[in-house]
């Protein structure tokens, strides 16, 4: 499970190329063929995450926070409901805590278990979170992990890292960068990536 | 269940392999997604069984193979299971008795993706425990399906919040039953997880627990 054995960036294939597209191929076909999928509605779920569900989401809920005090109390209290009201709800994001990082608290979000993640404020995940490497150890060594990513925090700074082994879904409220007071919550929201809101990174200003 | 899907703490994985940022950078990658999807939408099993089916691959298969094969595994076996495919149909890649079913239409996708799978509760037990307590995790290796990390067993935290009564994931895996629990964020410290020198300094892990999990209040 070495870096360097990895192909296309996940988990090494042991299976010969071109079968598994086979057997995938196949049970599509098979499956079109007695009913139980539909090609549209297939489309529709591929189009729909990949083209509509994404962490501009979860930037605009973040934006928001910063710049509307009344909606970061709403959203620290009752993230669901915040976060539905900027029309962001359901599959993997029934239920939604946010957590918010200061100078003296840095949260960062894994799921050891599988690969659980806010789909409605982050669309998928990426890859290096739902790998062997990143579940096995950002719970037992977070800062080395965090250093991977680039971020090194003081000794002072408590790192809490949030297992989501329920249906509970967790989003990070990364720190606002200085000297950004001038700029509207879009703008801000065009500096909020996705790894900021998973915990794996700092918002840098422009 | 132990599987070798349970992996946090575990130890002898490499750096973190950031450079793939494509969510299906292989084409039978978004087929698995897009069948894995349209086929749950079926209502024939529920999210906690098809995560059970991914864990109960062979564990140096599942350590071997990439994040859709899991799928993949676990999409075939509950497709079986569930009376959807025989295995003889699975085997050949043809339907035996031609189309039988109704698949969900493209314009119920949207409203199912909306009302997702909510899992809060009515419960009628008042809840064991309260923020503050410092409680101990059983320890327990169940065989069945269970949300209850190898690396909490037997620890002590502190509970930090109390979101309500949830499906209860281990009996949802296995009956379909939709039995209230009540589940707990608790915090763990690193040094009670990984032991004094071999964690990190200021470092805690937060772990949503359902109430069968907790042995009880530690004094």
């Amino acid at each position: 499970m070495r870096n360097d054995d990895h192909e296309h960036g996940l988990t090494h294939h042991p299976s010969p190329p071109g079968e598994i597209e086979r057997r995938v191929q196949d049970l599509e076909a098979l499956l079109l063929e007695k009913g139980l999928v539909d090609a549209g509605a297939m489309n529709r779920l591929v189009d729909i995450y990949s083209h509509r569900v994404g962490p501009q989401n979860g930037a605009a809920v973040v934006a928001r926070a910063w710049t509307d005090p009344d909606y970061r109390k709403h959203l620290m209290a009752d993230a669901t409901g915040a976060i539905r009201e900027m029309g962001y709800a359901g599959r993997q994001g029934e239920h939604m805590v946010v957590v918010e990082n200061t100078d003296r608290v840095h949260n960062m979000v894994v799921c050891t278990l599988c690969s659980c993640y806010p789909w409605p404020v982050l669309g998928l995940p990426p890859a290096w979170y739902k790998s062997s490497e990143y579940r096995a150890r950002a719970v037992s060594e977070p800062r080395a992990v965090l250093a991977e990513f680039g971020v090194v925090l003081d000794p002072g700074v408590e790192i809490r890292v949030w297992d989501s082994t329920a249906e509970i879904r967790y989003l990070v409220l990364p720190r606002r960068p200085g000297g950004t007071e001038h700029l509207s919550a879009g703008e801000l929201a065009a500096l909020v990536q996705r790894d900021t809101m998973i915990g794996t990174a700092l918002v840098e200003a422009p | 269940m132990d599987g070798a899907h349970d992996l946090g703490g575990m130890h002898g994985f490499g750096t973190i392999d950031r450079s793939q940022e494509a969510h299906f950078p292989q084409d039978w990658e978004e087929r698995v997604f897009r069948l894995t999807l349209a086929c749950g939408m079926l209502g024939k099993w529920n999210l906690d069984m098809s995560r059970a089916a991914r864990e109960r691959m062979e564990p140096a298969h599942y350590l071997g193979s990439s994040y859709y094969e899991h799928w993949l595994h676990g999409l075939e076996l509950l497709l079986v299971e569930k009376g959807l495919l025989t295995p003889g149909e699975l085997a050949g890649g043809h339907a035996r008795d031609g189309r039988t079913f109704d698949p969900v239409p493209e314009d119920r996708v949207r409203e199912i993706l909306e009302r997702g799978g909510p899992t809060l509760m009515e419960v009628s037990q008042a809840a064991r425990y309260r923020v503050g307590d410092r409680v101990r995790i059983v320890n327990e290796h169940p065989r069945h399906h269970t949300r209850m990390p190898r690396y909490i067993r037997g620890r002590t935290g502190e509970i930090v919040s109390h979101h309500g009564a949830h499906v209860f994931p281990d009996v949802h895996a296995t009956s379909g039953e939709k039995v209230p629990r009540h589940l707990y964020g608790v915090r763990f410290t690193g040094e009670e997880l990984w032991g004094r020198g071999c964690s990190e300094e200021g470092t805690v892990v937060f772990v949503d627990v359902f109430e069968p999990y907790i042995f009880g209040i530690v004094d």
